[in-house]
């Protein structure tokens, strides 16, 4: 059975590397600013998912962190574009 | 314990749960590359945000907590996380797209008048 989480592993791999290049791809050629936001939104919890599967398939709890470390920068950089976008500035006085 | 030998009611619902997610993440970043204007490219990725890290973080509690012998948790942190932050991003998202779509379009019809 252990061949079948191996195969799942692997599987969830591809899907999340193929992920990343669709995001990769609408980041490129987004057309506004507002999909080059959302696009960098899928990158990071893609790039995120990436790096657990990492964690199952070694067994370790290293790359929790970096997920955890990830998820939470990410939401920084989203939610200070995003108000970039709204108010054309990001610490209002 | 390894990972080589894990009971068979551990690989096959963290396997079945591991390709849930991977599928619903796929999906969700296809229909932001295929769809055709902004407001319909921002519901995909938010769907496949928080159900497939929830799949996928499911998956790896269950096997890090067979691994350890004991209830391991913390990747708990991880979804609370997402859960509570991935609406806020969308709402402020849309809400940025909306103000500079109406700006845009209040622009074009100065411009006409003039």
């Amino acid at each position: 059975m252990t061949e079948f989480l191996d195969f799942a592993v692997k599987f969830a791999q591809l899907c999340f590397a193929l992920a990343m290049t669709c995001a990769a791809v609408r980041l490129l050629r987004g057309p506004a600013a507002q999909d080059r936001v959302l696009a960098l939104d899928t990158f990071y919890i893609n790039g995120m998912l990436t790096l657990l599967m990492l964690g199952i398939r070694s067994s370790t709890t290293v790359y929790f962190d970096m997920a955890l470390l990830i998820a939470l920068f990410g939401f920084v950089g989203s939610i200070a574009l995003a108000k970039f976008l709204l108010r054309g500035e990001v610490i209002e006085p | 314990m390894t990972i080589a030998d894990l009971p068979w009611w551990i690989t096959l619902p963290a396997g079945l749960l591991l390709i849930l997610g991977a599928l619903l993440t796929l999906v969700g970043s296809i229909g932001m590359l295929r769809l055709s204007h902004f407001y319909a490219r921002m519901h995909p990725p938010s769907m496949g945000n928080t159900l497939g890290t929830g799949c996928v973080l499911l998956a790896s509690m269950l096997i890090s907590s067979a691994l350890a012998g004991r209830p391991v948790i913390h990747e708990i942190l991880i979804t609370v996380f997402i859960v509570t932050t991935s609406p806020m991003t969308a709402m402020l998202l849309m809400r940025a797209a909306v103000h500079r779509s109406g700006a845009r379009a209040q622009r074009q019809l100065a411009m006409r008048q003039e």
